[in-house]
Formats: C-alpha cells, sequence, structure tokens
C-alpha cells in the first residue's frame, strides 16, 4: 500500500471510524455513502468504541511476501458492541488462548514495514481485554 | 428473448504450463471448441474470462489479442471479470449477445495463467477479489477468509475438521479418472488429517490448486444449432447473484446468499425444480464452500451438507454427483478458466462424452456454478440435453 492511500484510510486505520445513518440509526464500518436498511443518502461519521468479542479466527501459516516476517499469525472477525463485524489482526495473544466469544479490545499497531527504507504503516488490530499468558 | 444452445466445447489440459503464454493457452481452448463436433464455426464475438492477465502476465486487453492469434481479426471480442467467477460472467454475456438477437453466434473463452509469477505473487493477485482496503491490505490471504468461515461453521454446527474430508475425497477420486485434471491421486483420512495446514482449519487438502489452463464454448440460437446439428445442449437459464465483496459486511458469514439468489433466479427461468437437477459442477474452491453451495442453493439443509455427503448421495454413482471431473479441488483452479471448465464439462456429461468412467447414466438436466471472491459474485446455469 503506497502513502496516498495509508493516509486517505487514516480515520478507518487509526479511529475505526465508520458512518451512521442519521435517519434509521443504523452503523456502518467501513463508511458507506447510502444506507443499507433505509436507502437514505444522510451518513455522518461514527467512531466505534473498539470493544467487542471474538466471531471466529484463524491462524495464518502462509501468506504474502510483505506479511511472511509475522508468521504465524492471527486474524477474527470481531464483533463489536454496536453489533457491526470488523476483520483485523489479534495481538498480545497465543492460538491456544484465542477463542469464539472472547472480549477483545482494538489497539493500534504496526501492520507492516514497506521494505527496510519504506514507510510503515500502522492500523487497528485487537487484543485481549484481560491478559492471557 | 432466442433460446440458446451450446454446439461445441474445448479446453486444454490444467497444469502448470510453464513453456505456454496466456495467449497461446486460450487460442488452444477456442480452436478445439469452434471445431468441435465436425463443425467450423465463425463466431460473431468473443468474450474472454479472465482474473488475473494484468497482474501476472502484465497484459490487459486480452479480447483483441485473442481474437488476433486465433485468425478472427476483426471480430468483436472484450474480457470480462468477475474475479473467480470471469468465466461464468463471460459466458453469460455471450448467452446474452445471442438471446438478444444481437449476434448469430458467439464465443467464450475461459483463460488463467498463473504459472506467470512465483506462487507468492499469484497468491496476493488472488487475494484482489477480496476486499483491498479492509481486508487484503490488513494482511489477510483468501485463504484465511474461508478459514475465518469454516472456523465459524464447525462451532455453530459442532463439526470437526476431520470431517470435511469427504468432500476434497470425491473430487480427487473423480479427478483420477479425467485426464485433463491437474491431480491424479487418491488420499485416506489419515493423510487428510496430516495434511500442511494453511490457515486453520484449512489445510492443504482442503484447498484447490491454482493452476494454467483454457476452456471454451461456442453458443448459437437453439433453431441454428438444430440445423447445424444433433448434437447440442440447451442453456435453460444462466442467472447472476451478487454480495458484499467482505465477508464481514454480511448479516450471516457463514450463509452464501448470492449462491441462493443466483440458484433460485436459475430455476426460475428454466421453470424447474430441484428434483430436475442430476448433477452439480459445484466451486468447491475449499471444502468449506462445497458445504454452503449445497445448502444456499437448497440441496441440503443449513449445516446438513457434512451429514449428507457421508450418505454417498454426492459420490459419482449417487443420487445428485458433484464435481464429476475433479472440481476445483481435483480438476484445479485456474481462476477466470474455471466457470467455463465447469460449463464443459457439464456439457460433456449430458452429450455423454464424458470419461467413461465418470459418464453418468440418463443425465438430462446439469448445473453449474461458478463463484467469485468468498461469495460476492455468483453465476448459476443449468443446462439440458436434447433427445
Ligand atoms: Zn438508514
Amino acid at each position: 500500500m503506497d502513502i496516498p492511500r495509508y493516509w486517505r484510510l487514516r480515520n478507518q486505520r487509526y479511529k475505526l471510524e465508520g458512518s451512521r445513518c442519521k435517519a434509521c440509526g443504523k452503523l456502518f464500518f467501513p463508511p458507506r455513502q447510502i444506507c443499507t436498511k433505509c436507502k437514505k443518502r444522510e451518513m455522518e461519521p461514527y467512531r466505534f468504541s473498539g470493544r467487542g468479542t471474538i466471531y471466529s479466527y484463524t491462524t495464518v501459516y502462509q501468506t504474502s511476501e510483505r506479511f511472511e516476517k509475522q508468521l504465524p499469525s492471527i486474524f477474527a472477525i470481531v464483533k463489536l458492541e454496536e453489533d457491526v463485524l470488523v476483520t483485523a489482526q489479534l495481538a498480545d495473544i497465543q492460538e491456544w488462548a484465542v477463542k469464539i466469544g472472547m472480549e477483545v479490545k482494538m489497539v493500534v499497531r504496526k501492520i507492516y514495514e514497506e521494505k527496510q527504507t519504506g514507510p510503515i504503516m500502522y492500523g487497528y488490530k485487537f487484543r485481549p481485554l484481560i491478559d492471557v499468558d | 428473448m432466442n433460446k440458446v444452445a451450446i454446439v461445441g466445447t474445448g479446453q486444454t489440459p490444467v497444469r502448470e504450463h510453464w513453456e505456454l503464454p496466456i495467449r497461446h493457452l486460450a487460442v488452444e481452448a477456442l480452436l478445439n471448441a469452434l471445431n468441435d463436433n465436425n463443425h467450423a464455426v465463425t463466431p460473431q464475438s468473443i468474450y474472454v474470462g479472465n482474473m488475473l492477465s494484468g497482474a501476472l502476465s502484465e497484459q490487459e486487453h486480452l479480447g483483441a489479442l485473442i481474437a488476433d492469434y486465433a485468425a478472427l481479426e476483426g471480430t468483436e471480442a472484450v474480457k470480462v471479470e468477475a474475479a473467480c467467477a470471469s468465466g461464468g460472467a463471460a459466458f453469460r454475456q455471450a448467452v446474452y449477445a445471442v438471446a438478444s438477437g444481437t449476434v448469430d453466434s458467439a464465443a467464450i473463452v475461459g483463460v488463467e495463467k498463473l504459472t506467470e509469477m512465483s506462487g507468492k505473487n499469484s497468491s496476493s493477485a488472488l487475494a484482489t477479489a477480496a476486499d483491498a482496503d479492509y481486508e487484503t491490505s490488513l494482511g489477510l490471504s483468501f485463504v484465511a477468509i474461508n478459514a475465518l468461515i469454516m472456523r465459524r461453521y464447525m462451532y455453530e454446527y459442532g463439526y470437526e475438521k476431520e470431517d470435511f474430508a469427504y468432500f476434497p475425497a470425491i473430487a480427487h477420486n473423480n479427478a483420477q479418472q479425467n485426464p485433463n485434471a491437474m491431480f491424479h491421486f487418491a488420499f485416506d483420512k489419515e493423510q487428510y488429517r496430516k495434511s500442511k495446514m494453511i490457515a486453520d482449519p484449512i489445510n492443504l487438502l482442503d484447498s484447490s490448486p491454482i493452476a494454467d489452463g483454457a476452456a471454451a464454448a461456442i453458443v448459437v440460437p437453439l433453431e441454428k444449432a438444430r440445423k447445424m446439428t444433433n448434437k447440442y445442449v440447451t442453456v435453460e437459464a444462466c442467472e447472476v447473484g451478487t454480495d458484499t465483496l467482505a465477508l464481514d459486511n454480511r448479516k450471516n458469514p457463514i450463509y452464501l446468499k448470492a449462491v441462493e439468489r443466483s440458484t433460485l433466479k436459475a430455476i426460475n427461468t428454466a421453470g424447474m425444480n430441484h428434483k430436475n437437477i442430476d448433477f452439480f459442477e459445484l466451486h468447491d474452491a475449499f471444502s468449506i464452500i462445497t458445504s454452503l453451495s449445497l445448502e444456499a442453493s437448497g440441496f441440503c439443509r443449513i449445516g446438513e451438507a457434512i451429514k449428507e455427503v457421508q450418505t454417498g448421495r454426492f459420490n459419482i454413482d449417487g443420487q445428485l454427483p458433484i464435481t464429476t471431473h475433479g472440481g476445483l479441488k481435483g480438476r484445479g483452479h485456474p481462476v477466470g478458466a474455471t466457470g467455463m471448465y465447469q460449463i464443459v464439462e457439464a456439457v460433456q456429461q449430458l452429450m455423454e462424452t464424458a470419461p467413461s468412467a465418470l459418464q453418468l447414466d440418463d443425465a438430462s438436466v446439469g448445473m453449474a456454478q461458478n463463484i467469485g471472491g468468498s461469495g460476492a459474485t455468483v453465476i448459476t446455469t443449468l443446462l439440458k440435453r436434447t433427445g
């Protein structure tokens, strides 16, 4: 991912900013221009709390070159407390400790580093609400 | 709308074709189809189904390129892209063109060349089927997305990993008899259990191999087919359904809504019901997708595909054979060509030109279903034999 795209996504990557339909209240992550429920075009930015539970997870052993250094890595779909799903990497946890239903919270961590001289990309990951070791 | 018939098919074996460029793969399948059944068709338009030529061969603009190399200079030709459903999407466009009466004959060729770059590059390119900003750029591979579905499915319906072995086992058994298939070996439960994990719970034996290949078909109005030959198959329906690209944007990530949408549309268009369908070429990119396809297509109750497969219902001699030529898992998954391999294989069953060990008795209706991404584009085609 190059800098323009990284910059464009900053509010999502750092703040978990989605959108809220002013007409019917439905919440979205990522942001959308039109509500899929009531079809109105009255959206406002909405920042999610970052608290949620694990809906599903996977431990990944093979990936693209860019993410290879982090293997094995754990990814999850997190059900946010606002009842919206978001997909992200898990941090600060071993595979054996991950469980569906486990409480997690959003943190900002390094997503990857572009080669040796390139920019470092940061963004949301999720970690256990209560430490496990 | 004119009724449409398939009068010819062609394919290359699914392999790592290191020596062949993408244009030769496509032209090989296309010419085989144009000259199939001893007739020579000159298509009025060509639809090329392909996903990754730009990313892997640094070659877009396949339509004109393939028309030129097939010695069809000047013919209308265009590439159609819908990730892994590109082949089915191209077929749909060709059926449209003929049904509308705009053209009198159309050729479809699905083609993919994955070995142009290293495996890692191919995997990254394949992941562009998913949501770039919110899935892949966070490090999620295409396999990982499917693994997230599988884990939740196991959790909700109480299955173990080993329960999924039945699906790739059927695919490999059938592929052994198909000379064009990539894999010609069977495996047992112990080998499945020990297979290398890629994204837990998906192992290597759950995953279709990406490979090179091309498959093609010729469609004409039914009236024209009747005058040309007595060997043709009618297109009873070819319908598309879509869903969110990102898995986490779906109300229920373990139900493929687009499969339901496209199947119901197809069955309605054809004026059929599930009992009319004799076999099902489904899109088994991963074992879990076989379960979800069978369920959302309405052949099994939700959460029960794995119970059904254990009864032998989907075996080659079962009541509803699936992946009769090996499916994506055994025949191989040349991404943008896959949808056309499914169509070609279904036509072979209906024309009784399948390899003898795979030939079904008296099959009259076949369903082929091509899925793009993790269920975002689904194209369901119903084909019927004549006579
Ligand atoms: Zn709304």
